[in-house]
């Protein structure tokens, strides 16, 4: 908003990324790119005021999932194989970047007080909820008096960051349901390629040492869910 | 990269600050930007970072397979039972305020630190698979 031109610039070159990504033929360079994408969205989310989404998009994009992507890597040629451009995935593409352009059309301007977001009594809710220390610590002021007590006070919470609040309290059930979903996915590519140095021994072994193998895991899997 | 000397060096300094960091996040979650799920990706990238310079014999060595495996599901568990427990002191599924005075802000971080633990555990797992498949 003070400087449109950052918001330009960082914009261009998230455009730029994204094309070389695209035409890249070279795996290794194209994985490190993705992590280059990664960084500037990253900084272009602060200077949208979400620091928590930048934290979390410089710690997962640009971080960690640019370092799976080049173990995936290691396992792969490093070429990407050269195939015929169909003109056919060109019109998809087009229609589908045109038909999410179109979306956007209907959303608010940044920063819109009249969006409905804005306008939506629950974010009025929350903000007070969050922002405002619980009933027993406001009683000692005076000025609790002042401004009338507000029936959001039972609710009161007093976190000066909203973000955390809305997700670990109001939205807790939430949070949960994403921990629960972080958790299958771990535990997916666990079962999946955890334990691959092992099955490796075991099939250069006689098959009958499976069952021994099987035995061996079930209690350490109580383990973990007890 | 064993050989690397710089980088050996450069990660030996840095990786202490990186791990501290993500507490700093993690405790600090409420004053800032962040909570369990940043700070749980930072701790998690130091390690990464650490089995990616040093071997990943070195890593497993710091922080055991087993361990981070257990900890996948130790973090559901520590959100899920801080449910738990605010039904048995007499408020709803994650009612903070059962917890008593400043329950809400108890909740919040025993919350955040289980999802600390399920994130960390889960994206070192990963790494560990990926690395234990690519280093045969």
């Amino acid at each position: 908003m003070n400087a449109p031109f950052i918001d330009i610039i960082l914009l261009a070159m998230l455009a730029v990324t994204a094309i070389s990504i695209a035409r890249m033929r070279n795996l290794f360079a194209a994985a490190m790119l993705t992590g280059i994408f990664s960084l500037l969205g990253a900084c272009w989310m602060v200077f949208l005021d979400a620091p928590d989404v930048a934290f979390t998009e410089a710690a997962v994009g640009a971080g960690l999932s640019t370092v799976l992507i080049l173990a995936t890597l290691c396992v792969l040629p490093a070429q990407e194989k050269d195939t015929a451009e169909s003109p056919l995935a060109l019109v998809a593409v087009l229609l589908t970047g045109g038909v999410l352009l179109y979306g956007t059309l209907d959303m608010p301007s940044y920063g819109d007080p009249n969006s409905p977001a804005a306008q939506n009594p629950i974010t009025e809710a929350y903000l007070y909820s969050a922002q405002h220390p619980p009933e027993h610590a406001g009683d000692s002021h005076a000025d609790s008096s002042e401004h009338g007590a507000s029936p959001l006070d039972r609710y009161a919470v007093g976190i000066p960051n909203t973000v955390t609040t809305v997700l670990a309290s109001f939205r807790g059930y939430d949070t949960m349901g994403e921990t629960a979903v972080i958790f299958t996915a771990g535990l997916g590519v666990v079962l999946i390629l955890g334990g691959a140095r092992h099955r490796r021994l075991q099939l250069t072994d006689e098959p009958n040492v499976s069952p021994d193998d099987e035995h061996d895991h079930v209690p350490d899997d109580d383990g973990q869910s007890s | 990269m064993k050989n690397q000397l710089i980088l050996r060096v450069v990660a030996k300094l840095l990786i202490p600050y990186i791990l501290l960091y993500a507490f700093y996040v993690q405790w600090h979650g409420d004053f800032g930007p962040g909570g369990g799920f940043q700070a749980g990706v930072i701790f998690a990238a130091g390690i990464v970072l650490y089995g990616l310079i040093f071997g990943l014999e070195a890593a497993e060595k710091a922080i055991q397979p087993q361990i981070v495996r257990s900890g996948i599901a130790l973090g559901l568990l520590l959100y899920i039972g801080v449910g738990v427990v605010a039904m048995l002191l007499g408020g709803d599924f994650l009612d903070y305020d059962a917890l008593g005075h400043h329950g809400q802000h108890r909740g919040i971080l025993l919350v955040e630190t289980g999802v600390f633990i399920t994130v960390a555990s889960v994206m070192i797992s990963i790494f560990y698979s990926f690395a234990e498949l690519v280093h045969d």
